[in-house]
């Protein structure tokens, strides 16, 4: 019994002391900036968890190799604590509690996905916390009012309305039959939403709406009411599964359809895994290596892309050319607030207007990205369907091939 | 619009054939549960979990340049030792218990390999390609991908297989022996806890095959196991135990009603419908068995 007492008193006295020694981890330590972020490094996002991570260490890296931080006449260098918050919302809260109450983290970085930023987003507005973040799109984030939340990215509602307004120029500007797939998400949902508002703009006809399910790994009576009404364009909107379903029973089913516009293209690695079968598919993007922006720290996309690939071996997609930018982002914050005050640097970032190599940003009031458009890229093979690439087909200013519509039917592919 | 499927006449042919196709490959992992279930009790929430790894080494085949197909020969093999390895360490301390305590185990057994799959495996989604193309029938108005078509067929053909095995070989009819009455057969020199392992074995290789046929005709990923353990748990129930034209009938009803159940409620609502069917099915049962009961007091 006697033992016993003495082994807790020991243990609560070695907790004691390292959560002390925890709490000395401050906002600004020495010469470093400590930024904090769950991250899903385990569960179902990991792999586009890592994709963020890797984005961000690859800024923290550069900018620390390129003079840092400058505040109050100091070089400052950034670093990063990361948990793993295992793609569970509920974890990711506690744990963004966590960094700012006991880590002393005074400015976050986001994690992967809308629904989880979601669920930090309340708990850093509620201690006054800046957070810049690169993977949340969803809409309902920057309609709440938050006034520490940013986001490098354009609102999910815009991810697919370009394809529309595609559709309708090429059909001689006359409205066009949607048929649309969506999964049961708040991000897939928005998109949804986004579609909706350009079919009323263009007087388009919505003939077919379905959702998806989360467990989706068959959507062939979705296809099959496809084939049966034809209708101008298709849209699917289901996360990498969707993206990867959809074409692999599109070329089982021969489905023929003028345009097919689908997102997460990229993250489904979609000409990898399906070959020739892929060609033509639209897809959306936040950010695509060709485009023309620039930054001193990263040069261009192509540059970025090439130093990212020798660093972690394979390409980078735009959830980690999003998250190198959200760095940028908070070190020019940094430097014209001149300081390390929550609200100054909230200000400051509030009127960030900056271009980087991921492209222009500049804050709307909600927090969201108003100053970079979607693009929308098409998968395009060589003759044999050894070599597929992704091409910018719009909008036409950063367009670097053209557009192949209609799709060709099966029976000539 | 909703009735889509009514006003055209060869969607109805397309659902209906659509439906079977899945549905004999559900009634293949149901079989597995059955057999599971009869000789030794157990519900194995786990099943769907064993049928994604199963894919994943199918999936694995075809990376390294392997046609897929060659899948549902290696992944039983492969999966039959993981099952008898699952029986030696968990199953066996759990099987001669009460039911609770083996679903209790058998979900714990089921997160563990998610989670370890998402280690493993990553949580991308995957498929495997077959490159089998599609048969067209009706002037390309129905369309059946050869992929399905592959996994119905060599389903039928692990089932057969299967049934004749239990029919003819030692091993078979000690098995049946034991789901008939375990004690007479211990009794009798049968040794029941080879019976067991042998079992478990056998339903993973059974999961190990439908997995193959799985990453080929759709996508695998390591979330994806619960619906084909509430599936063939659905299947098993309509059926009963140890009804094999049962498990093969429901199986195939199943798939047809999930195909239209799509096409008249809208995808969203396929899943959710399986789940209802099976509510309404135990109410159902419960029903009668209570009726039997008051008629037998």
């Amino acid at each position: 019994m006697k033992i016993n007492k003495i082994i807790l008193s020991f243990i609560s006295a070695i907790a004691l002391l390292l959560s002390t020694s925890v709490t000395s981890f401050a906002k600004v330590v020495g010469d470093k900036i400590i930024l904090g972020s769950a991250i899903s490094l385990t569960g179902k996002y990991s792999s586009n968890g890592v994709h963020t991570q890797n984005g961000y260490n690859m800024a923290v890296d550069r900018i620390n190799s390129m003079g840092g931080v400058k505040v109050g006449g100091k070089t400052y260098k950034f670093e990063i604590i990361y948990y793993d918050d295992e793609s569970n919302p509920k974890r990711a809260a506690q744990l963004a509690e966590r960094l700012i109450s006991q880590d002393g983290v005074e400015f976050m970085l986001g994690p992967y996905s809308s629904g989880l930023t979601k669920a930090i987003a309340p708990v850093t507005e509620k201690y006054g916390v800046p957070m810049v973040e690169a993977n949340g799109a969803s809409r309902s984030l920057f309609t709440k009012g938050y006034k520490y939340l940013f986001a490098v990215l354009a609102p999910a509602n815009l991810y697919l309305d370009v394809a529309i307004d595609l559709a309708v120029e090429k059909n001689g500007g006359k409205p066009v039959k949607i048929a649309q797939a969506f999964e049961q998400d708040a991000f897939s949902q928005d998109v949804r939403l986004g579609i909706l508002e350009a079919a009323e703009r263009t007087g388009s006809k919505i003939i077919i709406d379905d959702k998806l399910p989360k467990e989706l790994n068959d959507m062939a009576a979705t296809l099959a009411k496809v084939k049966a009404v034809k209708p101008d364009v298709l849209v699917v909107s289901g996360h990498t599964k969707g993206a990867l379903t959809a074409i692999r029973q599109i070329a089982e089913m021969k489905v023929d359809v003028p345009m097919l516009a689908m997102t997460h293209c990229d993250a489904a690695k979609l000409s990898k895994q399906h070959g020739k079968n892929s060609e033509y598919a639209l897809c959306a993007s936040q950010w695509h290596k060709t485009l023309s922006y620039k930054d001193k720290f990263f040069g261009n996309g192509m540059k970025y892309a090439a130093d990212f690939e020798k660093e972690f071996k394979y390409d980078p997609p735009y959830q980690a050319a999003e998250s190198s930018a959200a760095l940028l982002v908070f070190k020019d914050a940094f430097e014209r607030a001149n300081s390390f005050d929550k609200k100054k640097v909230r200000d400051a970032l509030a009127a960030t207007n900056m271009q980087t190599f991921y492209g222009n940003i500049k804050f709307a009031p909600g927090g969201q990205n108003v100053d970079k458009p979607m693009v929308l890229f098409q998968v395009m093979c060589n003759a044999d369907g050894s070599k597929c690439e992704n091409k910018v087909v719009a909008p036409t200013k950063w367009a670097s091939a053209k557009l192949i519509h209609p799709i060709p039917s099966w029976s000539k592919r | 619009m909703d009735f889509l499927i009514f006003q055209v006449p060869m969607l109805t042919l397309q659902a209906t054939l659509d439906g079977i196709l899945l549905g004999i490959l559900f009634a293949l992992i149901a079989y597995g549960m059955a057999l599971q279930w009869g000789v030794m009790n157990i519900i194995n929430i786990a099943q769907g979990d064993l049928v994604i790894l199963g894919g994943y080494i199918a999936y694995f085949m075809y990376l390294w340049g392997i046609h897929p197909a060659w899948g549902v020969i290696v992944s039983p093999f492969i999966m039959y030792f993981v099952g008898v390895g699952i029986y030696k360490l968990v199953i066996n301390k759990v099987v001669d218990r009460d039911l609770f305590i083996s679903i209790l185990a058998t979900f714990g057994i089921s997160i563990l390999f998610m989670q370890l799959m998402n280690f493993a495996f990553g949580a991308d989604v995957v498929l495997a390609n077959s490159g089998y193309g599609t048969t067209m029938l009706f002037d390309n108005s129905v369309t059946l991908p050869n992929s399905k078509i592959f996994s119905a067929f060599i389903s039928i053909v692990f089932a057969i297989g299967l049934v004749v095995y239990m029919k003819k070989s030692k091993l078979g009819r000690a098995i049946r022996a034991t789901a008939q009455n375990a004690r007479a057969a211990k009794i009798l020199g049968v040794d029941t806890e080879k019976v067991y392992a042998a079992t478990f074995g056998i339903n993973a290789a059974l999961c190990g095959v439908a997995g193959a046929l799985i990453s080929i005709t759709f996508t695998i990923h390591p979330y994806m196991g619960l619906p084909y353990t509430i599936r063939s748990f659905m299947i098993v129930i309509v059926a009963g135990l140890g009804n094999l034209p049962g498990v093969a009938m429901s199986g195939m009803g199943l798939g047809v009603f999930e195909e239209f159940a799509d096409y008249i409620l809208g995808t969203e609502f396929r899943i959710g419908s399986v789940f209802l069917l099976l509510v309404l099915i135990l109410v159902y049962r419960r029903f009668k068995l209570s009726r039997k009961r008051e008629y037998l007091k």
